[in-house]
This record gives C-alpha cells, structure tokens and sequence, in this order.
C-alpha cells in the first residue's frame, strides 16, 4: 500500500463561540486505508469529520482533501467524497430506488439505482421505504449513496452503532470490499474491538486534541510493552465469539 | 465526476423527488383536494349562509325619506353610495351588486315614490330586498294616519344578467384556501422536517445549490397544487355549473393566479419552517396564519357582511385580494390586467412575506 496522503488537516481549530471543540488537531489519512477516529462523545469527532467534510467552517486551520483546498475548492471536495452523516434521515415517502435516483440528480452521474443497490445487497428493497428497513439494512443503505459519485474517499460516522454483532461484522466486509476497491474510508466509532479488526490506522481524540496516531497493532504492543496487563485472562474466545457460534454467521434481515 | 455539473439537473431531480413525496402525503392531498371539494359540496347544497344583499344607492335618491332611513336599519341591506351611475349599472347586470334603488320625493302624492331595478344576475337576493321593501312599504304606509293615501308606492323593473350561483362565490374562495393552507402547512412541514432529519445536511454534502433545494420544492409543490386548483375547477364547472366566462383563458387566467397566491403562501411557509423549533409547533404558527384568512378573507362569505371595523382587517389580508381577483376573473370575465389593484397589494405582500422569509429561514 502506498503511503500517500489523501487528506490532510493541518491545526484545525473550532470553536463555538466560547467553547473550543477542536483545539488545533493534525493528522494525514494515507490513500487506500481504512483510517478510525476514536474517542469518547464530545472529544470533537465528529466536528472535525464534518468540516472535512465541507458540512462546517472551520476557525482556524488548512484542509487539503485530494489536492483541494477546503476553504477555495469545497465544490471540488464534494464531488469527489461520499459522506454519511450519523442519524441523517432521506427524504420522506420515496422508495430505496427514488432516493438512488434523486442522488444520481444531485451529484449529476447517471447511475442505475439497481447497480447501486446491487453492491450493497439491497436489490430485493428496492420499493421499499427507508424507514421500514432494518437498523443493518439502513446502514448500508446509506454507504449506497456514499458511492453514487465514485468518490475517492467516504465518511462513515458510527455506521454500526447500534447493530446487532451479525449486521456489524456484515458492514465490516462491505467496508472492507469498498477499501478493496480503491476507496478509502474515513470512520468514527465507539467500539474498539471494531477499529482493532478493520481500521489500517487510528487517530484518538480527546477533549479537541489528538493524543494518539498509529496502527492498532501497534498501540496495543506499545500497551503490553509498557508492562499493562489485563486484569482477567484474556482466553481465546469472547462471548461475542459465542454469540455469533451459536446464532450463525450469516446475517438476517429485518 | 468529469462531466460538467448542472444545477438544473439537480434542481429537477429535487422537484421530482417532492412531487412524488407530495403525491403520496395524505395530508397534502386532503388539504389541498378533499377538504376544499367537501365545503363546494356542502356550501353549494345549503347555499348561503351569511346574506346580505348589496343594493347601489342611485346618486339622485332622497336619503332624508323614511324609506331610506329603514333601509339603512336593515342588516342584510348593505347599502353601497360610492359608485357611478355607469358603474352601478355594469355591477348590476353582472350581479354584484344586487339591486339599485332610487327613492324620489314628490311634490304631490304620495310623497315618495320607489324605484328599483333588480337583476336576474341575483334572483334571488332580489326577492330578498323584494320583500325587505315590501314589509318597509307596509310599515310606513300603516303609521301613517288612517283614511290618508299611502305614503309610498314602490315600481319595480327587473334587468337582464348573468345569473350568479353560490358555487361561483364559493369555488374561488375554496381555492384559495387550498392554495393556502398547501404553501403555509405543506412548505413549513416539508422544510422543517427535512431539516430535522438531516436530509437538507446531507443535501449540502453534495454539490448541490441550496438554490436548488428551494427552487426544486418550490417547483414541485407549484406543480401540484395547480393540477390541483386545475382539478377543484373542473369538478365545479362540470359538477356544479361554477361560470368559466370565457372558458379555457378564464381557467388559464386563475392558474396564474393561483401560482402567484401559492408563491407568496409559500412565503409563509419559509418563515413558519424558520421560526418552528420542532414538528409540534408548526401547527400552531400556520394556524395562526390561515385561520384568520380562511374566516376573514371572504371564503364562505362576502367580506361586505362584516362590519367596517373588520373588513378594514379583511383588505389587508393576502387571501381576501387573491379571492377578489380570482372572482373578477371567473365570473366576471376580467382578465390579468383589470385585477392589477388586487395584484398590486399581493405583490406588496409578496415582498414583505420574502424579506421576513430571507431573514427567518433556516438551513440546519
């Protein structure tokens, strides 16, 4: 994989009026990976993915995402990006194809909305509404129309929260085909046992800084290294382990 | 990604995914199609409610005589002294007015005499006034002394006119109520929960125009409350026999009416979108702004029933002067340029509504 960075964000600061939300953060996501932003609620997550994502102003700070400028080039950045908001709804009453269509008008591609819904598993929903599918089936929905515009590189803020472990682990492999792909992608999410096996690398966010930037791997030999030890014998499976062994892999709907 | 952008691309693909969300809303289809076509059926069964009979007061009358002083104390009898002859005589054979009256003093007996034109534009409420006058004549005549000759005598002449059917007062008034209620309602309920649902924010992640947003929804909601309009016109001309004075121009005419009401109804609606902090309270801020037009803007009846003090705040409302013109214009035959009073305070209202819009609304 070649270390090229596809974006970069340099001193990026935010405030909201008194309260700074983002305290001068850095950090470059390489072309191709899989990168996690981690970090408890309110360290300023998800602020700072959606001023990269052209969706806010920044205070302060330069944003390079695929070689444009945020600030001169946000036109340019939106259609080369696919972005999925966390708890965005669709528009009301139309069907999963409708709304493939409407997004193709937007982004201004011709796109079959079955070919969309084919890559995520969705064609036999396609008449269906958005609100009658199932916390899984909605998730992916949306990565559907990150893809629209062949973007270079899409946003997911906590896709599987709220999943249940057979829909996360589904989201996880069409996470990783999309990276397979070319595309790389950009993920915030609580769970740490889901950045430990999909992201390439993570950033930790705190209290508007980053206070940690390496590959999963690496923070955790860093951890052991250091003489950490956990409490409880870690043995070779966990009850997730036993939850998918006894319901099965295979991921149902609804 | 390589080919160019079009933002009216864009703005159609918003416009068809409205129209089709609209279309599959029940409450905008009830409001703007079953509830206006439910009071035409009502109201064009019961007829009027609220009469009053509109009577042209010729310049000549003596309005010292007792006839004209009981007339005045007559509360359906709405006197009207303000026109011309020439003026009077065409509201007459169109029927809005209802009857011109013209009391003369003698100099010998009886001491006054009655003249009144009818029109059979408005039978009906000429037998009103017919029987008004009759029961002043009796009156009159009984107080005075007996033995003496009447006092007055009444000669009637009846002119010919279009006749003018409630469904005529009713249809128009009923549109602009649709009208109405789809730009206020429809429009701040669309905005806001597509704002609160994220899809406006989701909307700006692409390289969508907010624009297009605006102008797609405005087009779409246009699209359908004319087909609308176009429809509540149709059953009422063929159901109900409402008067299309010149056919298919007169239909023409109302649409453009109807789309210059609804753009600024809208207005309304960007403003209630902006102002609302949650689904909950759009209700009230737009019934605060329809429900006084629905009562007072000449809906179900004439704004001339009211007394003055309220019809003062009647000819400010937006709807009263939309349901004016679309009423020139159906039965009357006028076209867009003799309602340009009409269209003059509805552009007035339109720049307000826009600037208070512009200020208000909200994108996230």
């Amino acid at each position: 994989m070649t270390k090229q960075p596809i974006i970069t964000v340099n001193e990026l600061v935010k405030n909201y009026g008194d309260f700074a939300a983002v305290k001068g953060i850095s950090f470059e996501v390489y072309e191709g990976e899989i990168f996690g932003l981690l970090g408890p609620n309110g360290a300023g997550k998800t602020t700072t993915l959606e001023i990269i994502e052209t969706l806010r102003q920044k205070t302060s700070g330069r944003i390079i995402v695929d070689g444009f400028d945020i600030e001169t080039d946000a036109d340019s950045i939106k259609k080369r990006i696919g972005v999925q908001l966390q708890a965005a709804g669709y528009y009301p009453n139309l069907n999963l194809s409708e709304l493939i269509v409407l997004f193709s008008g937007l982004y201004g591609i011709d796109k079959s909305p079955m070919e969309m819904l084919e890559k995520v598993a969705l064609t036999d929903k396609a008449k269906s509404k958005y609100k009658d599918l199932s916390g899984g089936q909605k998730q992916r929905f949306s990565i559907a129309t990150t893809l629209i515009n062949n973007p270079r590189i899409i946003f997911l803020d906590e896709p599987t929260t709220g999943l249940d472990p057979q829909a996360r682990r589904n989201l996880w492999d069409l996470i990783r085909e999309i990276r397979d792909q070319g595309t790389t992608v950009v993920i915030t999410t609580h769970y740490m046992d889901e950045a430990e096996v999909l992201c390439d690398r993570v950033a930790f966010v705190d209290g508007g800084y980053i206070i940690g930037i390496d590959t999963p791997d690496h923070f955790i030999d860093q951890l052991v290294a250091s003489g950490f030890e956990r409490k409880k014998q870690v043995k070779l499976a966990n009850l997730e382990d036993v939850f998918i062994n006894l319901t099965g892999k295979e991921w149902r709907e609804g | 990604m390589n080919q160019n952008y079009s933002n009216t691309r864009a703005t159609l693909a918003i416009a068809n995914a409205s129209f089709r969300s609209i279309l599959r809303s029940p409450s905008a289809v009830v409001f703007t199609l079953a509830f206006p076509l439910i009071f035409i059926i009502v109201f064009a069964n019961i007829g009027g409610g609220g009469v009053t009979v509109d009577v042209g007061v010729a310049k000549t009358s003596d309005t010292i005589s007792p006839v004209y002083q009981a007339l005045k104390n007559i509360k359906v009898v709405h006197l009207i002294q303000d026109q011309s002859a020439e003026e009077m005589n065409s509201n007459l054979s169109k029927g809005s007015i209802d009857a011109i009256i013209n009391v003369k003093k003698n100099s010998s007996r009886p001491p006054f005499t009655i003249n009144v034109e009818y029109t059979k534009a408005s039978a009906e409420k000429g037998n009103i006034l017919r029987s008004v006058l009759s029961n002043i004549y009796y009156n009159i005549n009984n107080n005075a002394q007996v033995g003496t000759p009447p006092v007055a005598e009444i000669r009637e002449s009846t002119i010919e006119g279009r006749e003018y059917k409630y469904i005529d007062f009713i249809l128009p008034g009923q549109l602009g109520f649709s009208l109405l209620s789809s730009g206020v309602f429809g429009t701040a309920f669309v905005f806001l929960s597509l704002r609160l649902t994220l899809v406006i924010k989701r909307f700006f992640a692409t390289p969508v125009k907010r624009y297009s947003i605006v102008l797609g929804e405005a087009l779409a909601r246009l699209a359908f409350s004319l087909l609308g309009s176009l429809f509540i016109i149709l059953v009422g001309h063929y159901m109900f026999g409402f008067t299309l004075v010149h056919g298919v121009v007169t239909v023409l005419n109302m649409l453009v009416l109807s789309a210059i009401g609804l753009i600024i109804f809208m207005g309304f609606g960007f403003t209630v979108s902006g102002i609302a902090k949650n689904e909950s309270t759009v209700p009230p801020l737009s019934n605060i702004i329809t429900l006084p037009q629905f009562l007072l803007s000449g809906t179900f009846f004439s704004v001339t029933a009211f007394p003055k003090w309220l019809q003062a705040i009647s000819n400010v409302l937006p709807l009263t002067h939309l349901n004016n013109a679309m009423r020139k214009v159906a039965f009357e035959g006028a076209g867009l340029g003799d309602v340009t009073h009409q269209l003059f305070i509805l552009l007035i209202w339109f720049v307000i509504i826009y600037a208070v819009a512009v200020k208000t609304f909200k994108w996230e």
